[in-house]
C-alpha cells in the first residue's frame, strides 16, 4: 500500500514536471519566432516588466542572467564561458573589454533610438569609448554626500572633509568599495582617483585610516536603508539613490562636494562573440526608447540620459550642471600591477 | 562487476564535484596571472594583513564554536531527560530555522541589531540602555552562533539519546553522584557527537564571509572576506585560490586535532 502511494506520487510529479516543461517550451516558441537574445546585466538594473514588453514588441525571446560586479562579468566574457549577445557594464570595464577585443561595434542603422541619447553624456564617452562605437549609455551618475537634515547642519556640508568631522563620529556610512574610497581621499589631497603613484596611495590610505574610527559602517547598497531608517546621519551615496531615499524619508539632503567627484556611466554593449547581433541591437534600441527610459527611470530613480525624458531628470541631484562636472573624474582601468598595489593598501585599511 | 557498475555515478560525482574543482583551484593557486608556477600566492598568507585576518577568523570561530558547545550540550541533556514525550518536536523546533535561507536569517539580524533597529526601538521604549554591538566582532559571533547552532545540537542530541539509560542507572547504583556520571559516562559516550558538532560549526565559521560582511559592517575583516574580495573585486583569482588552499590546510589540521580527542575514532556524521 505504502509503495503504491509512493509510485502514485512519483508518477504525479513526473506528469507535473513534464507539463511544466511543455509549458515553457510552448511559451518560448510563441515569443521567440525570431530567435533568442542573451542579456547579461547587473542585478535589478531595469524595470523587469520591460523584458516582456521587449519580447512582445520585437518577437525575440530574451534570456537574462545577472551579476553583481564588473569584475565578475569580465572573466565570463573573456573566457566565453556563456555566450551573451548584449551586456551591461560600467565605463572602465567597457574600456577594458574594448582593449581585449571582446566587444563588437554597434551598427547604428539598427539603433534609430540612438537619436534620443542626451548630448550631455557624450563627452563622458571620450574617456572610454570615443564616438560611442561600442556602447551606448544606460544610466549615469555621480557620488555625493547624503545627509539627514534633522541630524546634521546642512549648511555646513560642502566638502569631503566634512566626513572627517569628529562631531559625526559613529554616524558616517562610507562605501565598501576600494576605488570610491580612494576617490574621496584623493579629492581631499588633490590627487587623481586614477593615480598609480604608490606614495600618493599610501598617503590616501593614512588619511582614510584617520577617518576609520568615525565610520559606523562600510556599505554599498544598504547605505540608503541606514539613512532612511535614521541609523546613520551622513553617508556617501550614488546620486541615483537620492530620489528613492527622499521618497521614503523627507529629511534627506544631498550635496556634491566642492572638490568634485566621480562621474560614472553604465552602458549597453554587444559582445564580439554575439550569436545574435541584430537581436542585441534590438535590445539596445528598445532600451533607448523614450517610454522605456521613463519606465526605467521610475523604477531605478537613476539618471537616464534620454532626451525624451529630459524634464523628468532635470534636477540638481541627477544633473549637477557643467560647472560641477568639469571637476569630476572617470574611473579608469589601471592594470593588474596597480590593482594589486591598491589591493594591498586597501587590505591594510581594512585590517586596522 | 555489478558493484563497480553501481559505484560509477558516485565516482563520476567525486571526480566532477570534488577532484576536478580542487585541481582547478590548485592550478590557480600555484600559478601567477601569466600562468607561470609560483609559490607566492601560498606564501602570501604570511603577510601581516592576511595573517591578521586569519588570526581573527580563528579567534571568532573558536569563540562561536565554544558558545555553541556550551549551549548545545546542556540542551541535549535536557532533551534526553525530558519526559514530555515530545523530544522529536523540540529538536524539530531547533532545526526549523534551517529551512530558511541562511543569508536571510543573517540579514534579519542586521535589521534587528541596527542602531535604529527593532531591538533598540523596544529597548528605547522601555527606557533601557541601548544595544550597540552591530558592526563589531560581537555581532559576527552572534550571527555565527545563531546560524550554526543547529549543526551542534543535532549530532550531540543524537549521541546522547543513544546512551542506554541502564548505564547511567548502574553508575548511580555504584555510588556516583551527578557530576561523576556526567564526567565519566555522559561526556565520554557522547564524544563522537561532540566531535562532529565542533567540526560542523568550526569549519563554516572559519571560512564565512557573508556573516562578517552583513553584521560586521565591512569593518570585521576575516580571511573569508579577503578571499571573496580577490575574486569579486580584486580580479586576482590566483591569490584568492592560493589563500583558499592555505585555508584548506588549516581546516585539515584543526580536524585532525579534534579527531585526536575522539577516542572512539568514529565521528558520526549525520
Amino acid at each position: 500500500m505504502k509503495n503504491l502511494k509512493k509510485i502514485t506520487v512519483l508518477a504525479l510529479a513526473i506528469v507535473l514536471a513534464s507539463g511544466l516543461m511543455a509549458g515553457c517550451g510552448g511559451g518560448g516558441n510563441a515569443g521567440g519566432e525570431k530567435g533568442k537574445v542573451y542579456v547579461y546585466c547587473f542585478g535589478d538594473y531595469f524595470d523587469p516588466e520591460l523584458e516582456y514588453e521587449f519580447e512582445e514588441a520585437t518577437g525575440y525571446d530574451v534570456v537574462i542572467d545577472y551579476f553583481d560586479t564588473n569584475e565578475e562579468l569580465y572573466p565570463v566574457i573573456k573566457n566565453n564561458t556563456a555566450q551573451y549577445d548584449v551586456i551591461c557594464a560600467s565605463d572602465y570595464m567597457i574600456a577594458k573589454l574594448i582593449d581585449g577585443g571582446l566587444l563588437a561595434e554597434i551598427n547604428y542603422d539598427n539603433v534609430p533610438n540612438a537619436a534620443n541619447i542626451a548630448e550631455s553624456v557624450k563627452p563622458f564617452f571620450d574617456e572610454f569609448d570615443p564616438g560611442m562605437k561600442y556602447s551606448v549609455p544606460h544610466t549615469w551618475g555621480t557620488y555625493g554626500i547624503m545627509y539627514n537634515k534633522t541630524m546634521v547642519d546642512a549648511s555646513t556640508i560642502d566638502s569631503w572633509e566634512d566626513l572627517w568631522d569628529e562631531k559625526y563620529a559613529d554616524q558616517i556610512v562610507m562605501p565598501d568599495s576600494l576605488r570610491e574610497m580612494y576617490m574621496i581621499a584623493g579629492k581631499i589631497l588633490g590627487y587623481s582617483m586614477n593615480t598609480t603613484d604608490e606614495k600618493e596611495v599610501a598617503e590616501m590610505t593614512d588619511l582614510l585610516l584617520k577617518q576609520k574610527p568615525l565610520v559606523y559602517k562600510l556599505a554599498n547598497d544598504s547605505a540608503r536603508e541606514l539613512m532612511i531608517g535614521e541609523s546613520a546621519a551622513i553617508a556617501v551615496v550614488n546620486s541615483g539613490e537620492v530620489l528613492y531615499s527622499q521618497e521614503l524619508n523627507k529629511n534627506m539632503g544631498f550635496v556634491i562636494p566642492e572638490e568634485g567627484t566621480e562621474v560614472w556611466t553604465d552602458c549597453w554593449a554587444l559582445t564580439a562573440n554575439a550569436a545574435n547581433k541584430e537581436g542585441g541591437e534590438a535590445w539596445i534600441n528598445f532600451m533607448l526608447d523614450g517610454e522605456v527610459a521613463a519606465d526605467n527611470f521610475e523604477y531605478l530613480t537613476y539618471a537616464i540620459p534620454n532626451t525624451q525624458i529630459a524634464d523628468l531628470t532635470d534636477n540638481p541631484v541627477l544633473n549637477p550642471g557643467a560647472e560641477v562636472l568639469a571637476k569630476c573624474e572617470t574611473l579608469k582601468n589601471l592594470g593588474a600591477e596597480a590593482d594589486d598595489m591598491y589591493s594591498k593598501y586597501w587590505k591594510e585599511y581594512k585590517s586596522k | 562487476m555489478s558493484k563497480k557498475l553501481f559505484s560509477g555515478p558516485f565516482l563520476a560525482f567525486i571526480l566532477c564535484g570534488t577532484l576536478v574543482p580542487l585541481g582547478v583551484i590548485a592550478f590557480y593557486g600555484f600559478t601567477d596571472r601569466s600562468g607561470a608556477f609560483t609559490l607566492e600566492n601560498i606564501m602570501a598568507i604570511a603577510t601581516r594583513n592576511h595573517a591578521q585576518a586569519l588570526g581573527l577568523s580563528l579567534g571568532l570561530a573558536l569563540i562561536s564554536t565554544a558558545i555553541c558547545l556550551l549551549l548545545a550540550f546542556p540542551l541535549g541533556l535536557i532533551l534526553k531527560d525530558s519526559k514530555l514525550g515530545k523530544k522529536g518536536f523540540m529538536v524539530f523546533v531547533f532545526i526549523l530555522p534551517m529551512w530558511m535561507n541562511f543569508l536571510l536569517r543573517t540579514m534579519a539580524w542586521q535589521v534587528l541589531l541596527e542602531r535604529n533597529g527593532i531591538i533598540n526601538i523596544v529597548l528605547k521604549a522601555l527606557g533601557l540602555p541601548l544595544l550597540d554591538i552591530i558592526n563589531t566582532p560581537a555581532a559576527v559571533v552572534l550571527g555565527m552562533v545563531y546560524d550554526y547552532l543547529p549543526f551542534m545540537v543535532l549530532p550531540i542530541y543524537n549521541a546522547l539519546i543513544k546512551i542506554d539509560n541502564n548505564l547511567i542507572e548502574a553508575a548511580y547504583d555504584l555510588g556516583a553522584d551527578k557530576m561523576l556520571v556526567l564526567r565519566k559516562v555522559l561526556i565520554p559516550l557522547s564524544v563522537p557527537g561532540i566531535v562532529s558538532g565542533i567540526t560542523m560549526v568550526f569549519v563554516p565559521s572559519l571560512t564565512t564571509f557573508a556573516i562578517s560582511t552583513m553584521l560586521g559592517g565591512g569593518k570585521v575583516n576575516l580571511i573569508g572576506n579577503i578571499i571573496e574580495q580577490e575574486f569579486t573585486v580584486g580580479s586576482n583569482w590566483n591569490l584568492g585560490a592560493g589563500l583558499s588552499l592555505v585555508m584548506m590546510v588549516f581546516i585539515i589540521i584543526s580536524m585532525a586535532l579534534i579527531e585526536k580527542f575522539d577516542r572512539e575514532g568514529e565521528a558520526s556524521m549525520i
